[in-house]
C-alpha cells in the first residue's frame, strides 16, 4: 500500500502544518484471541488537507501496519471507507481532521454490522437484502429497437435515488436496523424507489410484495437519521415516506374497488408515473 | 415476509392525523391560548361561540380532528412502546390498548359533540 499511496508526509507544506492530533482507533483482532474490541491511540500530524482516511493511511504506512480498514477511491464514490468518526457514520475520505481538532478523534467500525477485524465490518446482511427489492428494470415488453428515451422530467423523477453508492452509512445510522436485523433498511428501499419511479420500469407491484411488509417500509418509523447520514443526499427517509403513501393508496384501492376492478388494480399495469407520456 | 394488511390503513390514519393536527391545532392554540386571553383579538361571546360549535359542519370538522389526532397518537405511542421501551414482545396488548384508547376517545368525542352541545 505504501507503494501506491503517495507519501504526503514527505510534503512539508509548513504553513499547512498545525501540529499533531490523536486518533483513537478501535482495534479488534479475534484471530489473536481477543474477545472484546479495545482502543489504541496514535499521534499523527494534523494537516489541513488530511481527511480521517489520510490519518489512517499514515498510521498504516508509518506507525502500525497491522491496522485493518477498507478504502479505495478517496473521493466519495466507492463507498468503502465508511466508519464512525466521533460516533457519527461518515465516509472517512470526506471527514477532515481539522474539523475534529484538537481531538482525540474516535474512529470505530460502522455500527449495526458484525466486526471482522479492527475497522472492517461484515456486510453480508446488506448484500443479501439488496437483491430482494429487485433493483433492476422490470418490463415484460420486448425492449425498443433503439434506445429507450426519457424526458428530462422523467429522469429527474428518480435521479436523486440513483446516487446511492452503497456505503451503508444509513444502515449504521438507522436505529431500526439495530433493533431488527431483518429490516430491509434505508438504502435498499430507496433503491427500490429508484426503479419504481423510472418510466421504463413496470415492476411497482412486484416490489410491493416485498416492500409493503413488516420488514419493509412499515418497519420504518421515520427517525430520519438515514437522510442525515447520507453523503450523497439520496434522502432515503423521504423515499420511504413517499413509498408508504403509494403503498397505502394501493391497499386502499384493493380494499374499496369491486373484485372485478381489484384484479386490474393488483395485476394490471403500474400506476402512471410523473411525466409519463400517453 | 409477512404482508401487512392493517398497517397501511393505520398508517394512513396516522398520517392524516399528523396533517390535520399540524394544520388546525396551532391555529386553535394561537386563538384560544394566546390571542383571546391576551385580549389582542376580542373573543366572540359565549353564545356566539356555542352557535358556531353547534353548527353541523363545525362538529364534523372537530370530530374528524379528534379522531384522526387520536389515531395519530395511538400509532406513534405504539411504536414508542415497541422500540423506545423495547416492549415489542407485548405487541398484541399494546396494539389493543393504543387503538382501543383511540376508539374510546373517538366515542367520547362523538358523545361530547352531540349530547354535550
Amino acid at each position: 500500500m505504501a507503494d501506491t499511496y503517495p507519501d504526503v508526509t514527505a510534503d512539508t507544506g509548513t504553513d499547512l502544518d498545525t501540529g499533531t492530533i490523536t486518533m483513537r482507533v478501535t482495534r479488534y483482532r479475534p484471530e489473536d484471541g481477543e474477545l472484546e474490541p479495545t482502543t489504541q491511540d496514535y499521534q499523527i500530524p494534523l494537516r489541513k488537507d488530511w481527511a480521517v482516511l489520510d490519518g489512517l493511511n499514515h498510521i498504516k504506512d508509518h506507525i502500525d501496519a497491522t491496522l485493518s480498514y477498507r478504502w479505495s477511491c478517496r473521493m466519495g464514490i466507492c463507498g468503502s471507507c465508511g466508519m464512525l468518526v466521533n460516533g457519527e457514520p461518515k465516509l472517512t475520505c470526506e471527514a477532515f481532521l481539522t474539523d475534529y481538532a484538537p481531538g482525540p478523534v474516535r474512529v470505530e467500525p460502522l455500527a449495526n454490522f458484525p466486526v471482522i477485524r479492527d475497522l472492517v465490518v461484515e456486510i453480508g446482511s446488506f448484500m443479501r437484502k439488496l437483491p430482494q427489492v429487485k433493483p433492476w428494470i422490470i418490463d415484460e415488453a420486448p425492449p425498443p429497437a433503439g434506445e429507450h428515451r426519457q424526458t428530462p422530467a422523467q429522469v429527474a423523477e428518480y435521479q436523486q435515488y440513483s446516487m446511492c453508492i452503497n456505503c451503508m452509512l444509513c444502515y449504521s445510522a438507522c436505529p431500526i436496523v439495530g433493533l431488527d436485523e431483518h429490516f430491509l433498511g434505508p438504502a435498499a428501499i430507496a433503491l427500490a424507489q429508484r426503479y419504481n419511479l423510472d418510466s421504463r420500469d413496470q415492476g411497482v407491484l412486484d416490489r410491493l410484495e416485498v416492500l409493503s411488509t413488516d420488514e419493509g417500509i412499515w418497519g420504518c418509523t421515520f427517525v430520519g437519521e438515514c437522510t442525515t447520514a447520507c453523503p450523497k443526499h439520496v434522502d432515503p427517509a423521504g423515499a420511504i415516506q413517499r413509498y408508504k403513501l403509494s403503498a397505502a393508496t394501493e391497499s386502499l384501492k384493493a380494499f374499496v374497488l369491486p373484485k372485478s376492478r381489484r384484479a386490474r388494480a393488483t395485476n394490471g399495469p403500474a400506476p402512471a408515473k410523473e411525466g409519463d407520456t400517453p | 415476509m409477512a404482508k401487512q394488511r392493517a398497517e397501511p390503513f393505520l398508517w394512513l390514519l396516522f398520517s392524516a392525523g399528523g396533517v390535520v393536527a399540524a394544520l388546525l391545532v396551532p391555529a386553535l392554540l394561537l386563538l384560544f391560548g394566546v390571542l383571546f386571553p391576551l385580549g389582542w383579538i376580542t373573543p366572540p361571546d359565549h353564545d356566539h361561540l356555542r352557535a358556531v360549535a353547534a353548527f353541523p359542519l363545525t362538529r364534523l370538522v372537530l370530530f374528524g380532528l379528534c379522531v384522526l389526532a387520536l389515531f395519530h397518537w395511538a400509532h406513534r405511542f405504539r411504536y414508542t412502546l415497541y422500540e423506545g421501551l423495547q416492549l415489542k414482545h407485548l405487541h398484541r396488548v399494546i396494539a389493543v390498548l393504543c387503538y382501543g384508547g383511540a376508539i374510546a376517545g373517538s366515542a367520547a368525542a362523538a358523545y361530547l359533540l352531540t349530547a354535550g352541545l
